[in-house]
Order: C-alpha cells, then structure tokens, then sequence
C-alpha cells in the first residue's frame, strides 16, 4: 500500500492548485465530521471522486437484466476467460451505487457471489472478492449489510496462505467492521477477533498493514472502550482459566462473548510491538497502523499496566529516536504519520506510570529523547505543524516530574529554540511556557542557568498578548522566576514590566496574580 | 528554529544523561493566587487536541482505500500450466498462479486430495475423516471441535457443532467446510467433464475439490516451465500421522 501510495499521486491529471483545493475541503469535512462525533463513518472513508484517474475504473451503470446476464455467465460459462471477464464486469459495474442497489434487489445474487467466492477457480474467487469489496464500500447500509452472508468465509480465508486473497478479505472486513455496530454484533461472534489476531503471524508487508488497518477500525469503534478492549483484553485470557467452556452472555444485548480468546492478550500486544520496533525491518505503513491501533488500545485504559511490563516505553522511546534519525537523513517520507500516534501512545502511556516507579524508566533518564523530540519539533515546523501542539504535549509530560530531563534541557541548549516557538499559536504559547513552567519550578539552581537569557524578554512579549491563557502561564512562570531569581524582578521593573501587568489588571481570572506580582516585583 | 549543532550528534551518541541538578522547593511556589504544580496532561481519545491529528490520518486512509479498490498490476509473464499432478489450469501471472497454488493446492489432504483454506480446517479433517481413533473416542466423548478459532468447545456429533456454530456463531447453516462426512470416495467426480463439472461445483462445493487424477485430455499448447521468479510457501500435501498402515481408498 505504501509503494502504491506514492505512485497514485503521479497519475492524478489535475493539476497541483486544484489539489490542493479539493484537500482543502476534505479537510474541512472532516474537521466537521469530528466535532459532530461522526469521524469514524463509511462516508468519509472513500473520497468522492470516482470520475477522475482514467478509464480504467470508471464506475459503470448496469442494468438488472445485466447484472442477471454477468452473474450467469459467471456461474455457469463455459469458458474460463469469459466467467472471468462477466466478473471483471460486474465489479466496475458495481463501482456505481445503483448498480449495487440492484445487485442486491436481485434475489440469490449474493448467494452465487458467494457460491464463486468459495469455488475452486482462484482467479473467479479473486473477482468475486473483489467485488464483493467493492459492495462493502458502500454508504447504503443496505448494501454492506447485504455482505453479511459472506463474513463467516472471509474470516476463514483469514487463515490462509494467499497473501493478495487475505489483503482483500481484510479490507473489506475493515470496510464493514465500520458500517455499524449491528454488523460488529455480528462479525465479532463469528471470531473476527481470534482470525485477526492469526494474521498477525504473517510475513507479508502487505498482509500486515490491511491487518494493522483492519484492527485499527475495530479498536476505533464507538463501543470498543467498553465493551470490545475490555472484553478482549488480559483478563479475558485469565478468565478462560477458571471458565474453561463457558460462554457467557454480556449484559444488555444477547450476542455471547468469549471468555477463551483474548484480543489484546499478551501475545498481540507483544506482536504489535514487535512491528513497531526500529530497525531494518521496519515498515512505516505497517507501524502506522499498529501505533493507530496502539492509541485507542492506550487510550481505553483497560491494561496499560501490560502494556507497560511487556516495554512499550523502550519500544516506543526507540521508535522516536529512529524517527529523528530519519528526519535527519531527509528519509522522511510519511514520517508525520507515524509522529502523531507515536506521540500519543507514549505521552498518554507516561501517565500511567505510577509515580514510585517513574525514576526506574530508563527513557527518563535519556536525554536523546528530549534531543530527537526537538529535532522531529524542528522538522514538522516546516512539513506538518499541526504536530508541533501534540509534541510540546509530550515534552510536558516528559518533563514534569523529571529533574533529569528539565537538566536535559539546560545542558542541551534547548531553552531558545523553545522560545522561538511562542509566537507560533496561542495554544502552542501555553505549552511552551508550561514547559518552562515545569523547569523554572525546581527551584534556584535551574532558574539560575536561565539567567541571565532571553527568557524575561520573551515573557514581556507574551504579556502583551489577549488571550488569557496565554497570559496566565506567563504570570505563573514569573512568579517562579522572582521567587528563585530575585534579580529576575528588578530587570522586570527596568525594563517597563509593570505597565505589562497594568494591561490585563481588570481581568477576573488574572487580577490577584498580578496584584502579587506587583507586590513582589516592587517590594522583593 | 534553531538547534544547537551538537544536538545531531547527541543523537547518535549514547544513552544516558547529565546528571540533575539539586531540586529545591520554596513552599511559596505555586502558592494562592498561583496554581502551577508540574503535572502529566492525559487526553482521552475523542479530546478536542487530537482534532488535526485525527484529520490528517482521515485523509490518508481516504487516499489509501481509494487505491485499495484499483485493480492492482499484475506481473505478466508468458502463459504457463500449473505443475501439480493433474491440474490444468494456465496463468499469465505470477500473482494469479501463487493464489490458486495456495487456495488449490496448498492445504490438500493426501489421503482423499481435498482442498482447504487453511492449515487448521485440514488438520480438522484429517482428524474427523480419516482417524479412526477419533471415530471410536468419539462414541464416548464430546470430540468435535468448534470450527471457530479461540472457541474451546466440542460436541458429541458433527450436527451439535453446527448448531452451536449457527447459534452462537452466527455463521450459515450452509458453510461449505463443515459437511460431515460422507461415504463418497476421494474427490473424484464419476465420468463428469470439466465444463460440467464446473457447474456442479461451484454451488456444490463442499471444499475446494482439486482436478481429478485422472487428467482430462488438455492440449498442451503452452510452456510447461514455471517462471523461476514464482515461489511459495508450504504447499506439501499432507495426510494423517500414523505407523499404522492407511486404508487405500477404493
């Protein structure tokens, strides 16, 4: 999929403004389609745009009596070729939504869709998957639920040997694990949960990231924090101990879960992060999937405890480091997609570390991380800097309770380029400077190598801005600084500090910080 | 921004850090009317933060599946006829003839030369089919294991495991590699030709039915060489483990 990817954009024939128009709104779209809780839907899957990109798949309107005439045909032809080409057919036929609502209307077409999906002609089972995929791409719910016959030999299939087969089957198993949870109701007692788990066991790239595609859909479904992780996950395994045979149901719907398989039991958790590691087998579209996967799984909190004992962190600390390397060597390609989820799971996965044990993480105590970290800050600022926010979020959570890497800073010379970031956002401004924050409050020493630097500068810089967030941080980081730098007040005072404060004194959320201020600043 | 020089070759350095600096806290810090104490931020999924991260992945998977559904290139290659004993069928590429190798021959019981998607359905035939340990332990004890993968049951006879598997599994009543057995022989179809027999099969398939061993007359009008470039991964037809001497099928 990777390789196929960067092919693609060569072939589009409209040119780069009207690219970048139409990603434009797809954005907005799907901007939207978030804020309204609708991210995950069949709709926003597919791009709308089934015209372009030549001939070759252009969508093509059939009619019943041709539908009929290709599946016959398909069924009972004489000729190998020619069952082949009717299928061939079919699928671009069914490209096009109205000839998936007649397919569908006609009755016993899917019950010979499946008969060729299962018959013993590899190239006529390869077509008829596809078409079925075709089929499961649909946003008629009608559609793809009309696929639901076939899923019990898809996930069979799973278990096979041919890898393009199972690519297919996986696809359009993610495709209709997202139609809706009905269909999961369905998929997830027929065992999509253990056929998934076996592919993961695959040597083929391809294979692996359908899979890591797949699971990521599964992992991202609305009820899968309560219901599917938890389920699945660890306890499940401990469970099928003490209830060996025993299935049982789940509270409010009737569907029986298993108590003997265990989606995220040691063993995938372990895969998953076997995929993840750097090195010369590392496949960036396999890892993306797996860290995507990785983030809903953290996310659920269900057993982050594991996650951890089986060395997430390292894993995820090295990844990090190899990325930096990357961005580095200018071997960037798709790099940002890998940055978001990594960052996520290891940010979100820190602060599940219980305090006692936070000095014993070996990555605490690395400052290559804050090094690659910065590094990777400094790449996305040019290619993608919406990461910038999510990055800085990390470096809180590295740095908050961490003498060591608030040292890390210092010593690297990294205190600059931090500033340099603050006029970037507002959002960005409070990160940067609860960063700082979380340096400056360790008291004197560190304050010390802040001193004297450009810091109060930039501090008066931000306090010129409105938003009081923003303003409220730099109040609270120069509170610190004065406590533990009292030379830090007098330069404040010299260099116009108190008409700064001036500005924002009639403001609720800021009036007593600043009348503190005010008070430290001229009396010490 | 700027970085400092150094911080490349930190990078490649090796682990470990300078050692901290003394902390020293002053009560008064952070006291009322300030609030900061350093502390981990957590967001949960849905988290208004993760909004432009979550779009930009939407729209790569929008690109991704948008190719997933082109027909893929193949690797054309000049025809060739399968090589297993008794089957005709002829490819013009590579990615075709690895698919029907593994679907067609691949997990292929030795003893009747039936066809199965996967090890683990061969494995269950052999074992239901041509055991005869299994048949006696079976008049005893519930032996017949549910076909799904991770569930442990098993049942007394091949019909309470189909019920379970329609009940609880949802699956069809009909699934094609859950028939039970039969007193037909190996896969052999009496006297029927190819074309006919193709349309038996295809709504009668009980497994992937391999070509009989008695070929039909094919004309050999193609390269009988496999391009050196095709290779695959078990494929060996297996049959039951036993010292005991099989049965020859009639």
């Amino acid at each position: 999929m990777w390789s196929r990817r960067q092919g693609r954009l060569s072939t589009l024939a409209c040119g780069v403004e009207e690219l970048r128009c139409r990603r434009r709104e797809r954005e907005a779209a799907l901007r939207k389609a978030r804020r309204e809780q609708q991210l995950v839907s069949k709709r926003l899957l597919r791009e709308d745009a089934p015209e372009e990109a030549g001939g070759q798949s252009a969508a093509v309107l059939l009619g019943e009596a041709e539908v009929q005439q290709f599946l016959r045909l398909a069924q009972r032809g004489t000729d190998e070729k020619e069952r082949e080409k009717a299928l061939v057919s079919l699928r671009r036929g069914l490209q096009h939504p109205e000839t998936q609502q007649t397919f569908i209307r006609l009755e016993g077409s899917m019950r010979t869709l499946v008969g060729l999906l299962t018959s013993n002609r590899a190239l006529l089972q390869l077509e008829a998957a596809r078409c079925l995929h075709e089929l499961s791409h649909s946003e008629q719910s009608a559609v793809a639920e009309a696929c639901l016959p076939a899923t019990s030999y898809l996930l069979t299939y799973l278990s096979g040997h041919s890898s393009e087969f199972i690519e297919l089957c996986l696809y359009t198993l993610g495709n209709l694990i997202v139609e809706s949870e009905a269909v999961r109701k369905q998929l997830l007692p027929q065992g999509i949960v253990p056929a998934l788990v076996a592919c993961i066991q695959s040597p083929h790239v391809a294979v692996l990231e359908a899979l890591g595609y797949a699971l990521s859909q599964l992992l991202q479904s609305k009820e899968a924090p309560e219901k599917i992780i938890p389920e699945n996950l660890g306890f499940g395994y401990f469970l099928a101990v003490f209830e060996r045979s025993h299935w049982y149901l789940c509270g409010s719907c009737s569907q029986p879960t298993s108590a003997g398989s265990s989606l995220l039991d040691s063993s995938l958790l372990q895969h998953m992060l076997r995929l993840m590691q750097p090195g010369p087998k590392l496949n960036l579209g396999v890892a993306v999937e797996f860290a995507w996967c990785l983030h809903y799984i953290i996310c659920s909190q269900v057993n982050n405890a594991m996650l951890l004992s089986h060395g997430a962190l390292p894993t995820l600390a090295m990844l990090l480091l190899d990325m930096a390397g990357a961005a580095q060597r200018m071997d960037d390609a798709g790099l940002e997609l890998l940055a978001c989820p990594v960052f996520r799971c290891l940010s979100n996965l820190l602060t599940e570390v219980p305090v006692e044990a936070m000095g014993e993480q070996m990555e605490l105590r690395d400052e290559r991380i804050v090094a690659a970290l910065f590094i990777l800050l400094q790449f996305f600022l040019q290619k993608q800097p919406t990461l910038l926010s999510e990055g800085l979020w990390l470096l809180n959570n590295l740095t908050a309770n961490s003498p060591t890497l608030c040292t890390s800073l210092l010593s690297l010379d990294l205190i600059e380029p931090l500033l340099q970031l603050l006029p970037l956002s507002n959002v960005i401004s409070v990160l940067v400077l609860t960063v700082l924050c979380n340096i400056v409050e360790k008291g004197p020493a560190y304050c010390q190598r802040l001193w004297p630097g450009p810091l109060l500068s930039c501090l008066l810089n931000t306090l010129v801005l409105s938003d009081i967030e923003v303003v409220g941080q730099s109040l609270e980081l120069l509170q610190l600084l004065f406590l533990y730098q009292p030379e830090a007040a007098q330069a404040f005072l010299q260099q116009s500090g108190l008409q700064a404060l001036e500005r924002h004194q009639e403001e609720t959320q800021l009036r007593d910080r600043i009348l503190a201020l005010q008070q430290t600043a001229i009396h010490g | 921004m700027l970085l400092p020089t150094a911080l490349y070759s930190r990078l490649a350095g090796a682990p470990g850090a300078a050692e901290p600096l003394p902390v020293e806290r002053n009560p008064a810090a952070g006291a009322a009317p300030f609030l900061f104490t350093p502390r981990l931020v957590r967001f949960p999924r849905d988290h208004e933060f993760f909004e432009d991260g979550d779009v930009q992945r939407h729209l790569y998977l929008q690109d991704m599946l948008t190719q997933v559904s082109e027909t893929p290139e193949k690797s054309m290659v000049p025809e060739f006829t399968c090589q297993v004993a008794g089957c005709c069928q002829v490819f013009a590429a590579l990615e075709d003839y690895q698919h029907h190798y593994h679907m067609s021959h691949g997990n292929t019981c030795s003893l009747c030369s039936r066809a199965f998607p996967s090890g683990h359905l061969l494995d269950v035939h052999i074992l239901e089919w041509h055991d005869s340990l299994f048949q006696i332990l079976a008049q005893r004890q519930d032996m017949y294991q549910c076909l799904v993968e991770g569930c442990p049951e098993k049942f007394r006879t091949s019909q309470d495991r189909k019920d379970h598997m329609v009940r609880l599994h949802l699956y069809p009543a009909d699934f094609r590699f859950d028939k039970p057995k039969t007193n037909r022989g190996p896969a052999m179809p009496a006297a029927a030709d190819p074309p006919a027999r193709a349309l038996k099969d295809d709504s009668d398939a009980m497994e992937i039915c391999s070509e009989p061993a008695a070929p039909p007359p094919c004309r050999r009008t193609y390269s009988h060489r496999i391009p050196s470039t095709v290779c695959f991964g078990q494929g060996a037809a297996r049959g039951f483990k036993s010292t005991k001497k099989r049965n020859k099928h009639p």
